[in-house]
């Protein structure tokens, strides 16, 4: 049932801290998906953070990788979730 | 590309306002099932439901996982059993049998109600509706996840006052079957004029027979989305408020078609309609009568509110229609009191009252809903409340229901606690004169003039 045509947008949120793109990033390489785009603020103290990732070649299933990614997001003590792209181009783009 | 801005504010949405998908409700025709046989016929139905919706939770699961959003609710809508069960039963208890099959299947496929325990009688009753119809108290009473819904009338066919008659009758006895819960049964029981063959929400849904084998309808919520965008254009002019709510509209059906069509694909089962409803639970920051209060009301019922809800309900409407291209059901902003903090708040500071919800109910989605009344309410009163919300709905062409609940041995001033997505109500008071000699005249109201446009 996975849909592979799409992207995937992660989202991480949280008390800002070293390290946090290092260790999401280092996930992402050791399972073979590929980021596309990354943008990253720091709002009043919070790392607020999306990237947009493919994951056609990763070599685990979408809900694997969305709850090993929670699982990292809570040992770093941030927030990260995992969505497929179309939810927000459906809402935001006619 | 999509922005960092646009998947803050979905993610705040999801998050903080209560955007949710609020049901995926799976219309399955049963009139292949019919038998003459009764116990072929329980077969043939639980064989179909369990067989078609055996994915169903699954799937509504899986979205949930892909997009995180919440689909709080999985559902099943069936064509009204009177139909179905027409050529096998001779009794209402022949009728009771279905309602265990069905309350079986709908547990083994894990959705938590299933609607279409109804009859549809406009015009008039056959012997098979009034088997149905004498069989809902006990029904629901000893089923836990079915809805039952009954058609007194609509605007092509006037209103069949021989079946408001008995429904008062039948609401009473349906709160005296199950008085031990608060009349918890009547909360599952909803009688409407122009209703609605593709309505997902319960109580009210059933699966109309002009439907396809199996369909899927997805109903979305928000209020607390459009009271919090509403936040933001406080004390500006109509024309914003009105394009603001539009615009939310626009943005929470999208997801909703989004959602739609994934469940479609999914299941192999095609898409039915979308109904976007604001339909409030009593969570906090999830009420239709804060949304009021922000346009501007101190509470739900001060006068201004009947003018409030019509144009939030008509721009909740025009958003839906530009974000999808079937949009159907009741669409709108529903107005049920106990699944509603705020018109619970508003009742109990003695500024709504059940008059001014009837005045209301002409320009909401559906009708007066959910609220409780003293248990002593006598059946032709309720017949009476009844056959008025039906005149409502027969002369402005649009769906009306009552879904009123006599909470058997508690009165005004007390409370009545349903639990979950029921919420809780104060009991409201009732105009104690008599209807009785108008509610036994018998026989049916005609059709109003406009409906012959032949």
């Amino acid at each position: 049932m996975e849909n592979t045509a799409s992207k995937t947008i992660i989202t991480v949120v949280g008390k800002d801290t070293v390290g946090i793109i290092a260790k999401v990033c280092t996930y992402l390489s050791e399972n073979q998906i590929n980021v596309l785009d990354i943008s990253q603020t720091i709002v009043q103290g919070f790392f607020n953070m999306m990237m947009i990732v493919d994951m056609q070649a990763a070599k685990k299933t979408f809900a694997d990788c969305a709850a090993d990614l929670e699982k990292l997001g809570e040992e770093i003590g941030v927030s990260i979730k995992c969505q497929r792209e179309e939810i927000f181009d459906k809402m935001h783009r006619l | 590309m999509i922005n960092m801005f646009e998947v803050n504010e979905t993610n705040a949405m999801i998050e903080q306002e209560n955007l949710d998908v609020r049901t995926i409700t799976l219309g399955i025709s049963l009139l292949d099932c019919i038998d003459s046989d009764l116990e072929t016929l329980n077969q043939n139905i639980y064989k179909k439901i369990t067989t078609l919706a055996g994915k169903l939770v699954e799937t509504g699961n899986e979205i949930e996982r892909d997009y995180c959003i919440p689909v709080v609710n999985k559902r099943i809508s069936i064509t009204p059993i009177s139909l179905i069960g027409s050529a096998a039963c001779r009794a209402p208890q022949d009728y009771v049998t279905i309602a265990k099959t069905l309350d079986k299947a709908a547990k083994e496929v894990n959705v938590n109600f299933i609607g279409g325990y109804s009859a549809l009688v406009s015009k008039g009753m056959t012997k098979s509706d009034e088997l149905l119809i004498r069989s809902i108290p006990e029904a629901l009473a000893c089923t836990e996840r079915i809805c039952s819904s009954v058609n007194l009338g609509s605007t092509k066919t006037g209103i069949n006052m021989d079946a408001v008659k008995l429904m008062g009758e039948i609401v009473h006895e349906t709160a005296e079957f199950t008085k031990d819960n608060d009349s918890l049964g009547c909360a599952k029981l909803v009688v409407f004029c122009n209703a609605p063959d593709d309505n997902p929400f319960m109580a009210g849904a059933f699966h109309g027979v002009t439907e396809a084998d199996a369909v899927i309808n997805v109903g979305v919520s928000g209020p607390g989305v459009v009271k919090k965008a509403l936040e933001a254009v406080r004390g500006e002019n109509f024309e914003v408020l009105c394009e603001t709510i539009k615009k939310t509209a626009f943005k929470i059906t999208r997801v909703g078609q989004l959602v739609a069509q994934e469940a479609s694909r999914r299941m192999g089962i095609p898409f039915g309609i979308i109904d976007l409803s604001l339909a409030p639970t009593p969570a906090v920051g999830d009420s239709v009568a804060e949304i009021l209060e922000e346009i501007g009301l101190e509470y739900a019922g001060a006068p201004g509110t009947t003018a409030a809800l019509a144009l939030l309900n008509d721009q909740v409407k025009k958003g839906g229609i530009m974000a999808s291209s079937y949009v159907g059901g009741l669409s709108g902003a529903f107005i049920p009191v106990s699944e509603d903090q705020g018109m619970i708040d508003a009742v109990q500071a003695n500024a709504l009252t059940l008059e001014k919800l009837e005045a209301m109910t002409c320009v909401c989605s559906v009708g007066l809903d959910m609220i409780a009344v003293p248990g002593h309410t006598s059946p032709s009163t309720l017949s009476g409340i009844i056959a008025d919300e039906m005149a409502i709905g027969m002369i402005n062409q649009k769906t009306t229901a009552v879904r009123l609940i006599p909470v058997i041995g508690k009165d005004v001033g007390e409370m009545a606690q349903f639990g979950g997505l029921l919420g809780y109500a104060p009991i409201m008071p009732v105009n104690h004169y008599s209807c009785e000699k108008f509610i036994n005249r018998g026989g049916r109201i005609p059709a109003p003039v406009h409906s012959f446009k032949n």
